[in-house]
């Protein structure tokens, strides 16, 4: 029976020669991931399902990202409550202050997931994986705790969604603008339960940081997981990062997909998110009239080394709008190093930049960086909610690193084109 | 197994954001995230909401983050269940996995209105409507969700089942 890729993987973890949609199973899993917010509830919950220990000690990671460095006594409560319950099962990934990063990033910098490996994490953004050819999924905290009770989880197999895409992308834009235009296109719930598969000859152009982005924002369409086919550039990425030996697994020519959605790259020009949801998208160009009060350029969705590389080269040699705060937060540590090496702290610093520690902070209204009544931010970010920054009228813009970094220069929202 | 409560009605694409806010996420304790269910979407909920009632919502209800925190608050509110168009799949699966009883149906969704009382059976899906005296009928949740149900949720069906 021929069979996607996300299929194939899906059989794969279920001991199983095929799978369909719809098709109900049990998996085993390669990774099981949590973070400070959803980890304690799965911690308190994991006596109740009668295992003395988790099923294995590498297969879990345990990553404070959201509130740390911990921004008040009861996140500091909580990031004691994973710590405790690492150091008891000595979980060989848990990440501390100083060491972890934003989660999405830090797994595949560290090499904990290959393609064709299952992963779930606690956190609605563990799709990111997909770029890597797995198949990786967010889940709830319960979900958490059984896969590290038993290394399984129940899933639903998707139907797919193949985005066949063609050409490049061009000056100034990103994998950013192309998620963005894809949600824009099929609706905030335009894949809900599905799987997207980012195919077509186009894909092999997109750098893994562009994969990453887009595989990030798959959950922001409804989907349960985005999924990229694996080439060379991902075969030298995990071997870059000594990741285990990738399962390569690929889509028969004669996949059935629920729907087949051509993209030419050249198409797609950069574009902004309005509030308050992902799929509400305008042209940069046309946000002229749209002031903003703050900037923020990191996250799991673009915190990595060329987001930051990307927004620097548009920021060098001029200054923040006065009415404006731009806060620049690299997604790990070696991103941090990497961008301090390459000098790019000198240009945010000296055009008025923040650069903060590695942190989830402002992205869900956290900490550093909190909107007031009717502040507007412009962010690098994965959701324009209400109140998913501050406050319950306040609003949030999402956009590309360049596109965030030439508005923090305006003081308006603002194609990069018109400033490089 | 039965529940009988008044509507709380929303719109579309009701997220988690809007359901319990991440500003409110440094604690997991029920009790602190009931009173801050539905905030920012509807500020008189917590006071106004009473042990059975129910929300009834449009499509993709509880779209956004995987935070649990959400049907954990909305369940400790007191809320018997949650009737929508459509759910989020995480949304989906953290209410089937911790016990919060969910119905899609759409036509109900459409039609329920804000105030009514309703009357719902989750063993057949059906769905009475007191207030306008209209039925409707959900789809019922497939073999292995109702087994799952029926265990009180995911923890007690793999203590059940490994």
């Amino acid at each position: 029976m021929p069979m996607t890729m996300t299929e194939k993987i899906l059989a794969h973890a279920a001991g199983l020669e095929s799978v369909h949609p719809g098709q109900l199973i049990m998996a085993d899993l390669d990774m099981v991931l949590g973070n400070d917010i959803t980890s304690p509830v799965a911690i308190k919950e994991f006596p109740s399902f009668g295992k003395e220990h988790v099923f294995d000690k590498d297969k879990i990671a345990l990553v404070p990202d959201h509130f740390t460095p911990n921004k008040d006594i009861k996140a500091a409560e909580q990031c004691a409550c994973v710590r405790a319950f690492a150091k008891s099962e000595n979980i060989t990934n848990y990440f501390e202050a100083g060491r972890v990063g934003i989660e999405h990033a830090l797994l595949p910098e560290k090499g904990l997931v290959t393609a064709g490996d299952t992963v779930i994490g606690a956190d609605s953004h563990t799709c990111t994986y997909g770029a890597l050819g797995a198949f990786s999924t967010g889940v709830g905290s319960t979900d958490m705790s059984a896969g590290m009770a038993i290394g399984k989880a129940w899933f639903r197999v998707p139907e797919t969604i193949l985005f066949r895409l063609s050409g490049k992308l061009g000056k100034h834009v990103s994998g950013k603008d192309l998620i963005l235009t894809i949600i824009g296109m099929i609706g905030v719930d335009g894949a809900r339960y599905q799987a997207m598969e980012f195919g077509g000859d186009g894909y092999h152009s997109l750098t893994m940081d562009d994969r990453f982005t887009i595989a990030n924002m798959a959950i922001e369409a409804g989907a349960k997981n985005g999924i990229f086919p694996v080439d060379d550039l991902t075969l030298s990425y995990l071997k870059e990062h000594n990741a285990k030996e990738p399962k390569i697994f690929t889509s028969d020519p004669d996949a059935d997909y629920a729907r087949v959605i051509d993209i030419d790259l050249c198409s797609i020009v950069p574009t902004v998110s309005y509030p308050h949801l992902p799929e509400n998208t305008h042209p940069a160009k046309e946000g002229k009239d749209i002031k903003i009060d703050q900037v923020v350029i990191g996250s799991c969705t673009n915190g990595r080394l060329s987001d930051l590389e990307k927004a620097a080269a548009v920021l060098k040699g001029h200054k923040v709008a006065d009415s404006v705060r731009c806060i620049v937060i690299p997604a790990t540590q070696q991103i941090w190093l990497d961008a301090m090496h390459e000098g790019l702290f000198d240009i945010f610093v000296e055009a008025g930049c923040v650069v903060s520690t590695p942190t989830c902070g402002p992205c869900l209204g956290g900490y550093m960086g909190i909107l007031s009544e009717g502040e507007k931010c412009v962010s690098t970010t994965n959701r324009n909610f209400v109140g998913r920054m501050g406050h319950v009228k306040s609003e949030v813009y999402l956009a590309s690193p360049e596109t965030a970094a030439a508005s923090a220069i305006t003081g308006h929202i603002t194609d990069p084109e018109e400033i490089v | 197994m039965k529940a009988e409560g008044k509507v709380f009605r929303y719109g579309d694409n009701v997220d988690t954001d809007v359901i319990i806010p991440a500003r409110y996420l440094n604690t997991s304790e029920k009790d602190e995230l009931r009173k801050h269910c539905m905030e920012d979407i509807d500020p008189d909920f917590v006071k106004n909401v009473q042990q059975g009632d129910i929300i009834v919502a449009g499509k993709n209800f509880g779209c956004g983050s995987s935070r649990e925190h959400a049907p954990i608050a909305i369940k400790a509110s007191g809320v018997s269940c949650v009737i929508a168009s459509t759910f989020a799949r995480i949304f989906f699966r953290n209410s089937i996995n911790i016990g919060l009883p969910i119905l899609e149906c759409p036509e109900a969704a459409a039609e329920i209105k804000a105030g009514d009382e309703l009357s719902v059976d989750f063993s057949t899906g059906e769905i009475v409507d007191k207030t306008s005296g209209k039925t409707y009928y959900a789809e019922p949740f497939p073999e292995f969700m109702q087994r799952l149900i029926e265990s009180g949720g995911l923890i007690g069906y793999i203590k059940e089942n490994y």
